[in-house]
C-alpha cells in the first residue's frame, strides 16, 4: 500500500480532504465558463430580506417560494412556522443566508451548495444530505443520518443527534454540540466529525479515513475505528472551530479523543489518479 | 415503512379528547402508509368489560353473495355463546356491518370466552378490556375515524398505526394494533420488519399462543403476552424483546395506564419523543406530534436498544 507523505494536515486527516477525483480535475477555462456554472444557481444581496409564512403551505411551494425569491435576488430568507416539515430548504446552490424559525422534518436542507442556514428548532432525519459547501447550523436536537454523505462545509447542531451521524460522511466538518448514536463515522471517507458528548456504539465502523474527536464517551469502536494522538494542531483547530460556533466540550478540548481509521480494511487499492501521483 | 404513534397523558389532568389528538397524528403520518389505520384507545373503567369483535373481512363485501346473512348469523352465535358463558350484555353496537363493540358483565375466564367467540367462523376478537377499545380498519385515519366516531372519544393514552403492507395482505386482521390475547388492556403497534417471526411463532403457538394473523407484528404482542404470563413486568419484557426480536423495529405497547416504547439495537426505525409536563407524545415523524402544538416543542430520538415505560 502506498504510504502518503507524513505532514501536519496529514496528521489531523486532512492530507485528502480536497475531493481528487476525476470530476473535481477541472480548470476554469473562459471557453468552458459556462460548464462551471450551476443551474439555477443565483446571484443574490444579501442585504434583500424576505419573509415566508410557510404555516399553510406544502414543503413544494416552500421550496418553490425560496427559489422564487432568490431568483429575484433576495439573499436573506427567513421562514416561518414549518411546523417539522419534510424536504423544506433543499437543492440551494448559491451563497443565501436561509433562517427557519422552527423545526424540520426528513431531509431539511439536503443537497445544497453555498446557503448559511440556521435552524431555531430541531431536525429530523438526514438533514443536510449530500451537503458540498456553507454551513447549517440547528439549536435544538437532530434525528438520525444527520449529515449523511455530506462533502463539505460545516453542519451544527448544539444538541443531541441519532444514529449514523455523518454516514459517507467524505468531507466537510461536523459538530455535535451533544450525544451521537450508533453507527457514527459509518464508512467515513473523509472530513472530520467533531462529538462534545458521548458517542453510541460501533463509533467509525470500516471507516476508510477522516477523523472523529468525541469528548465524552464512546460506548465501543466500530471496525478499524482506532484510536489517534491528539496533538497541539488538532487541539488549536477543535478551539477555533468550536469557539466559532460558541459550543463548549464538558472537560474542554484538550481531554477529547480523537480516532481515525486503522486502514485494516482500507480498500482505496484503485487510487484516483491524482493520488497516486502524491502517494507515488 | 409505516408509522406509530402513542400520546399519555399524565394523572390528575383533564378528560382529553384522544381519539381526535391520535387522528390528527396518524393523519399526519398517511404517507408512511394509507393501507389500514388502527387505534388502541384507553377510556374510562366502568367495571365492565369492553369486546371489540370483528365478523368479516371489510373486503369480504364485495366477493360473496351470502356474506351479509353469513354475517348475521355469526353475531347471533356470538351473543348466543356470551350468553352460554354467562356473560351479561351491557350494550351491543354495530359499529359497521363487520364489526361491534360489545359492553358485558363476565366474572369469569376471560381466555376460555374469547376462545368460544373466536371458534365461530371468521369471528376475531380484536380487543378486550375494562379500558381498552381497539379499533382497526381499511383507509386512513379520516375515513377511520369517520367510521367509528373516534372524534368523540375521550381517554387517557392511545397508540396508533398506519400501515404500509408489505409481507401481508391488506385487510383489518393484519392491521395494527394488535391486543395481547389473552391479557385484557394491552395492546402493540410496530414499525419494521421481524426476521424470525416464523421461528418463534412456531415456539410461541406451542405453548398455546394463538395468532390470528400472519404478520410478523403480532409476534411482538404475543411474545408480551407471554413474558407477562410468567409474571415479568412489561418493562422487562420490553428490555428483554430486544434481544428476543431479530431485525429492525420500532415499537409501542400500552397497558391500562402505561406507554411503553422499544426501538431495536441497529436504531433503524424513526422514534421521535416529546416530554411534556402534562403529556408525552411519540411519533414516526415530529411532523406528527406537531398536529398537538402550534408552537415550537422540545423533542429528541431515542437511541439504539433503548425502552421508555411512562405512567398514566
Amino acid at each position: 500500500m502506498a504510504t502518503l507523505k507524513d505532514t501536519k494536515s496529514h496528521d489531523m486527516g486532512l492530507h485528502e480532504e480536497s475531493l481528487k477525483g476525476r470530476t473535481q480535475q477541472r480548470f476554469f477555462s473562459v471557453d468552458e465558463s459556462s460548464n462551471l456554472t450551476y443551474f439555477n444557481s443565483f446571484e443574490v444581496d444579501t442585504d434583500k430580506t424576505a419573509t415566508i409564512d410557510a404555516l399553510e403551505m406544502t414543503p413544494r411551494e416552500i421550496n418553490i417560494e425560496i427559489r422564487e425569491l432568490m431568483e429575484s435576488g433576495v439573499g436573506s430568507i427567513t421562514v416561518d412556522n414549518p411546523m417539522s416539515r419534510h424536504g423544506v430548504g433543499v437543492g440551494i446552490l448559491n451563497r443565501l443566508n436561509l433562517t427557519f424559525n422552527d423545526s424540520l422534518g426528513y431531509f431539511g436542507c439536503g443537497l445544497i451548495d453555498g446557503p448559511n442556514v440556521h435552524i431555531k428548532g430541531r431536525v429530523g432525519w438526514s438533514c443536510a444530505e449530500n451537503m458540498m459547501a456553507g454551513t447549517v447550523l440547528i439549536e435544538m436536537n437532530a434525528g438520525s443520518t444527520f449529515g449523511a454523505a455530506i462533502r463539505g462545509g460545516d453542519l451544527v447542531c448544539r444538541g443531541s443527534v441519532g444514529a449514523r451521524t455523518g454516514i459517507d460522511q467524505k468531507g466537510g466538518t461536523i459538530i455535535v454540540g451533544g450525544n451521537t448514536g450508533a453507527f457514527s463515522g459509518f464508512m467515513m471517507q473523509r472530513g472530520r466529525m467533531i462529538v462534545c458528548g458521548d458517542a453510541g456504539r460501533s463509533l467509525g465502523d470500516s471507516m476508510y479515513d477522516g477523523v472523529i474527536y468525541v469528548g465524552g464517551e464512546v460506548e465501543e469502536l466500530g471496525i478499524d475505528c482506532v484510536p489517534g494522538e491528539m496533538t497541539e494542531l488538532d487541539v488549536r483547530y477543535l478551539t477555533s472551530k468550536l469557539d466559532l460556533y460558541g459550543i463548549k466540550t464538558p472537560n474542554g478540548v484538550e481531554k477529547m479523543n480523537k480516532y481515525v481509521s486503522g486502514k485494516m480494511l482500507w480498500n482505496y487499492d484503485k487510487l484516483e489518479p491524482s493520488e497516486k501521483k502524491i502517494a507515488l | 415503512m409505516c408509522g406509530i404513534a402513542g400520546i399519555i397523558h399524565k394523572k390528575g389532568g383533564q378528560s382529553v379528547n384522544i381519539g381526535k389528538q391520535m387522528t390528527s397524528m396518524l393523519q399526519a403520518l398517511k404517507h408512511r402508509g394509507p393501507d389500514s389505520t388502527g387505534y388502541a384507545v384507553y377510556g374510562e373503567d366502568n367495571g365492565n368489560q369492553i369486546l371489540r369483535i370483528k365478523v368479516a373481512e371489510a373486503n369480504e363485501l364485495e366477493g360473496s353473495y351470502s356474506i351479509h346473512e353469513d354475517i348475521l348469523e355469526r353475531i347471533v352465535t356470538v351473543d348466543e355463546r356470551l350468553a352460554d358463558l354467562g356473560a351479561k350484555v351491557i350494550s351491543k353496537e354495530s359499529v359497521t356491518e363487520y364489526s361491534l363493540r360489545y359492553e358485558i358483565s363476565f366474572d369469569g375466564d376471560m381466555k376460555k370466552l374469547v376462545d368460544f367467540l373466536e371458534d365461530v367462523e371468521d369471528v376475531e376478537i380484536l380487543s378486550v378490556g375494562s379500558t381498552l377499545e381497539l379499533i382497526k380498519d381499511l383507509g386512513d385515519a379520516a375515513v377511520v375515524s369517520a367510521q367509528y366516531g373516534l372524534n368523540d372519544f375521550d381517554g387517557t393514552h392511545a397508540i396508533g398505526h398506519t400501515r404500509m403492507a408489505t409481507e401481508s395482505d391488506i385487510d383489518i386482521r393484519s392491521a395494527h394494533p394488535y391486543w395481547a390475547y389473552p391479557f385484557s388492556d394491552i395492546a402493540v403497534v410496530h414499525n419494521g420488519q421481524l426476521t424470525n417471526y416464523w421461528t418463534h411463532r412456531r415456539d410461541l403457538e406451542r405453548k398455546g399462543h394463538r395468532f390470528s394473523s400472519n404478520c410478523d407484528s403480532e409476534l411482538i404482542a404475543v411474545y408480551i403476552a407471554n413474558k407477562m404470563s410468567d409474571g415479568v413486568d412489561l418493562e422487562t419484557a420490553m428490555r428483554d424483546s430486544i434481544d428476543f426480536l431479530d431485525g429492525v423495529f420500532t415499537y409501542l405497547v400500552t397497558t391500562k395506564d402505561q406507554l411503553g416504547m422499544a426501538k431495536d439495537c441497529m436504531a433503524a426505525k424513526p422514534m421521535v419523543v416529546y416530554e411534556g409536563d402534562d403529556m408525552i407524545a411519540l411519533a414516526s415523524e415530529e411532523i406528527a406530534i406537531r398536529k398537538l402544538f402550534d408552537h415550537q416543542i422540545h423533542t429528541f430520538d431515542p437511541y439504539e436498544g433503548e425502552v421508555k415505560v411512562w405512567q398514566h
